[in-house]
């Protein structure tokens, strides 16, 4: 029993290495003296000095910041109705159209939003990607609104409304206090999420926009270089911090994730 | 609440908003793709008008047609099933031992071994692919010590970038989670009294395993798998970057239909049987799962 | 009139009917129970009256007027959920506040509310806590707390005491009388412990299958239980059936399997009955070492062996009184204040027996095995026909 207890120990630190020492290894070299990311030289923030007069990049970031700050906002208001519809009424088309963006590759959106815009003569750009977030971030809000809801007494809703508060008053002064921390959680989820996309921006952004991911893209296609690590370190530590906030705000929340 | 008749304002006023969304900017361009892989590509790219100079509609199915006249196409389709098999089962093996010890591991304990888990695919997807080009990197210590082996034996050095070893190896990387959490969901409900019993039966550690906990986690490793399979299948920007030459999988070819060749109807094409082939290869794990299960507890 | 008329009221859950056919009318004031075994009903009875169900048929009204068309909130009927229901994210004073705010209570006058309505439950001092801070009991109080605070005419209670241990379940119920006593306000209170509902009502609706079994006083549903149903859900009580054989004024005997012939006053209104049960209550019973053993011993084999080969063991033995049975113990059940000593007769049926252990010196009187005699006044065991 105990070999068998150090076998599996030694086989997850194994798993645990090969999930962090990648990471690791970006960070690390974003810190070194040099061009190549090959061997540790000595210690610098050159990178990210130089990170902060790359135009590009900054112009890439503000696009990004300002597409995850419109798509959570909408997606979590919009996302925030589904939950509460999914979980009050017997629904049969509003389900599947909020669960299959989630279920299917992101590849297929991502072409089936460029073909849509395009057609339509709408121009790729800010606004035709924060409209894609906003539709595949819905459902990772009703996800997260309905199972808040699920795990809320529904004696409370009665109770208030034997205490003579209209449904109105009900849900404004009982259901949405007690489903707020799931719908920032929501909502800080839909902001990384919408920060972090590259499949679908990919397909929608047009020529001429560019977002973090993005300029990563056009970044590492041509060559490795610590400007990225400094970049992929600042964006990393965004994420971290906004993940754990909404993780605890909802513990359920990290059992869900997207790519 | 009381009344049980009746048109339902809340209902409407509550679903609304989002269905229209969904219906507007998921729904329906799903649907006009559908349709655009049954039209005439443009001259220029994009389609062709749909009522074509004589009246009579441009619907056909030569876009399809094209599927069958080359095997490229069915090598390219081939080769992303069975990268995305062999994603699987690496995950599985990785996964199942992971998920074993958090499910194992005292509660208090489980809820931040499953956050260490999950925590680095939150991060950017392109970042992860990014940190395997520097380890893969051909001045990176990894490459460096494995061609200095190589060269005592006389073999000429490998490239590790730029390959499908490469590809595998980030696959399995991005995709991970998506087996430990279903697998860890399945084996944190085990009744541990059942390995008990099976002990006092004279079962060894190695028949506990495959007589019973392996059995009852099919759910879990069958969710893992349509999890694993679904994305892996339909990836692009891995074998984009990691890649080598030979290393174009589907997800590839549709994006060089869309953004280089321009050819919409068969892009449409390509994206309409990914979609159809993931799903059905994961509801078909599903459904086998199913009645996995359902033997297993019969058994 | 009645305060709470509930005439006819059927609710159905497809082929399920979970309330059939009740009519009852609760008085102003009254402590009204509603009395009955797990799914039979009550919770939907209930929900029926603070409007968060709709019967399929009969309607109720309240002092005269028909509630149908009335959501729960403009209803003057305020229920204490099992759950207690509190507002987790709201102080104990929040929660209380809350129906004042809703009913629009100008904002100044709503603290003296408040502090009153704690006063009331013995909570002064509790307001600033959260829900989560207070003990069940305290909850509970809370809860009742709130929906007293607007005086509404009927408080509907479902189980409020179920989560609660013995021993504060029993202090909360002597509060409950209290209370209602003080605020006199009609509670109908849901409950399937039948203890409970003897300690507390006024008057008991027993239920059964969505049906009303028994309507009446706590001392009448003990003591003249209308039906078998009700003679068993109350209490312990021995059955006993049997066909009428003789009938001698009010007096009427009845053949029963295995005991013989017993004797029962017949029940008002049913002086002809063919067939009956005597719902006879345990304590009710005189136990007794049986004299024809104890002046003749019998050995290890004769025990329990029927006498004279006669397998009747019910006599009159010339007292008109009372019923005899003889029989032995087969088991028995020490309970600490009282013991249950179930007696098997010589054919065959057990009848229980309980007997107080007061008498200094001894726990039990008698053993497994022992033979004994019971007997009962022919009017200790009430009479149901059928
Ligand atoms: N919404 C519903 N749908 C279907 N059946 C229901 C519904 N509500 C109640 N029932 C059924 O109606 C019956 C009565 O339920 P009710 O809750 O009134 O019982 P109860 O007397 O309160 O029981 P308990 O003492 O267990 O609370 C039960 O058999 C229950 O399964
Ligand atoms: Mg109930």
């Amino acid at each position: 029993m105990r070999k068998g207890r150090a076998a599996l120990w030694a086989a997850a630190i194994v798993a645990y290495l090969f999930l962090y020492l990648p990471l690791a290894i970006v960070v690390v070299y974003s810190f070194n003296d040099s061009r190549l990311n090959a061997e540790w030289v000595g210690f610098t923030l050159d990178w990210y000095r130089k990170l902060a007069g790359n135009d590009e990049m900054i112009s890439a970031a503000i696009n990004s910041l300002a597409i995850a700050l419109v798509a959570s906002l909408v997606s979590t208001a919009l996302g925030t109705m589904a939950g509460v519809a999914m979980h009050r009424y017997r629904l049969r088309l509003l389900p599947v159209l909020v669960l299959t963006p989630i279920a299917v590759p992101e590849i297929l959106m991502g072409v089936a939003l460029l073909i849509f815009f395009v057609l339509l003569n709408f121009t790729l750009g800010l606004v035709s990607v924060a409209l894609a977030h906003i539709a595949f971030c819905i459902g990772f809000v009703a996800i997260v609104v309905r199972a808040r809801l699920a795990g809320m007494d529904e004696s409370l809703i009665e109770a208030a409304r034997d205490c003579g508060a209209t449904p109105w008053q009900a849900f404004r002064r009982i259901t949405l206090p007690l489903i707020m921390p799931g719908v920032i959680a929501g909502a800080l989820m839909a902001f990384t999420l919408s920060i972090d996309d590259f499949v679908i921006t990919f397909f929608t952004a047009g020529a001429g926009t560019v977002t973090l991911p993005l300029q990563i893209y056009s970044m590492i296609k041509i060559a490795v270089t610590p400007e990225v690590n400094a970049v992929s370190t600042l964006l990393m530590l965004l994420t971290l911090v906004l993940i754990l906030v909404a993780a605890r705000l909802s513990p359920s929340l990290l059992r869900t994730r997207p790519d | 609440m009381a009344a049980r008749a009746g048109v339902n304002w809340g209902k409407w006023a509550v679903s609304g908003p989002p269905l229209a969304y969904l219906i507007v900017f998921f729904a329906a361009p799903t649907l006009i793709m559908a349709l655009a892989s049954f039209r005439t590509p443009g001259d220029f790219g994009g389609l062709a008008p749909l009522v074509a100079p004589d009246g009579t509609l441009d619907l056909n199915l030569e876009s399809y047609a094209r599927l069958a006249e080359s095997t490229a196409y069915a090598e390219v389709f081939l080769k992303s099933v069975i990268f995305a098999i062999v994603t699987t089962v690496a995950c599985l093996v990785l996964a199942y031992p992971l998920a074993t010890l958090i499910a194992q591991s005292p509660r208090k304990y489980r809820d931040l071994l499953l956050l260490l888990v999950i925590l680095p695919f939150w991060s950017n997807f392109l970042i992860r692919i990014y940190a395997w080009m520097i380890i893969l990197g051909p001045n990176a210590a990894l490459a460096r010590g494995l061609n200095g082996v190589l060269a005592l034996f006389g073999v000429e050095p490998v490239p590790l970038l730029f390959s499908s070893f490469a590809v595998l190896v980030c696959l399995v990387y991005v995709h991970l989670p998506f087996m430990v959490l279903p697998l860890y969901a399945n084996l944190e409900k085990h009744d541990r009294a059942l390995l008990d019993a099976a002990q006092d039966l004279g079962a060894n550690a190695w028949q506990r395993f495959w007589r019973i906990t392996f059995p009852l986690s099919l759910p879990g490793v069958y969710a893992g798998a349509a999890l694993v399979f679904i994305p892996a299948l339909g990836i692009f920007a891995i074998p984009d970057i990691l890649g080598g030459p030979n290393d174009t999988l589907i997800g590839n070819l549709i994006k060089q239909q869309f953004l280089e060749t321009r050819d919409w109807p068969f892009g449409s094409v390509l994206s309409i049987v990914l979609t159809v082939a993931a799903l059905a290869l994961a509801g078909l794990a599903a459904w086998i799962g199913r009645r996995g299960s359902a033997g297993a507890a019969r058994a | 009139m009645a305060l709470l008329d509930i005439q006819g009221v059927t609710r159905r859950f497809g082929d399920f009917t979970a309330v059939d056919r009740v009519s009852l009318a609760i008085e102003a004031g009254e402590f009204f129970t509603l009395l009955g075994p797990s799914g039979c009903g009550k919770t939907t009875l209930l929900r029926m009256i603070a409007g968060f169900d709709v019967p399929d048929e009969g309607r109720i009204d309240l002092d005269g007027a028909d509630l149908a068309d009335r959501p729960p909130e403009r209803r003057p009927v305020r229920t204490v959920f099992q759950s207690y229901a509190l507002f987790p994210h709201m102080t104990v004073e929040g929660n209380i506040a809350f129906p004042l705010q809703m009913a629009r209570v100008p904002p100044a006058e709503i603290p003296a509310k408040v502090a009153e309505a704690l006063e009331d439950v013995r909570l002064s001092g509790f307001g600033r806590r959260m829900p989560q801070e207070l003990s069940g009991g305290q909850r509970q109080r809370v809860a009742i707390a709130r929906a007293l605070v607007t005086h509404p005419r009927v408080l509907l209670l479902d189980e409020p005491l179920a989560a609660l241990d013995a021993k504060l379940r029993e202090e909360m119920q002597i509060e409950l009388i209290n209370l209602q006593r003080e605020v006199d306000i009609t509670f109908v209170y849901v409950t399937h412990d039948q203890t409970e509902a003897l300690a507390l009502s006024h008057r008991i609706a027993v239920m059964n299958h969505g049906r009303v079994e028994q309507l009446d006083e706590p001392s009448r549903i003990y003591g003249a239980p209308a039906t078998r149903f009700v003679a068993d859900f109350i209490g312990q009580c021995n059955l006993l059936s049997g066909p009428v054989v003789a009938r001698d004024g009010g007096i009427l005997t009845f053949d029963v399997p295995g005991v013989g012939a017993v004797r029962a006053t017949a029940a008002e209104g049913q002086p002809d009955a063919r067939h009956g049960t005597v719902a006879l209550r345990p304590e009710k019973i005189r136990l007794v070492a049986d004299p024809s053993e104890a002046a003749a011993p019998a050995g290890p084999h004769g025990r329990g062996a029927p006498h004279g080969g006669e397998a009747r063991a019910a006599s009159f033995g010339g007292d008109p009184t009372h019923n005899h049975v003889r029989g032995h113990v087969a088991d028995l059940l020490y309970m600490g204040d009282v013991t249950v000593y179930r007696v098997e007769t010589p054919g065959g049926a057990r009848i229980e027996a309980l007997l107080a252990n007061s008498q200094s010196g001894r726990a039990k009187f008698f053993e497994v095995g022992d033979a004994v005699e019971m007997s009962w006044a022919v009017d200790a065991g009430h009479t149901i026909a059928g």
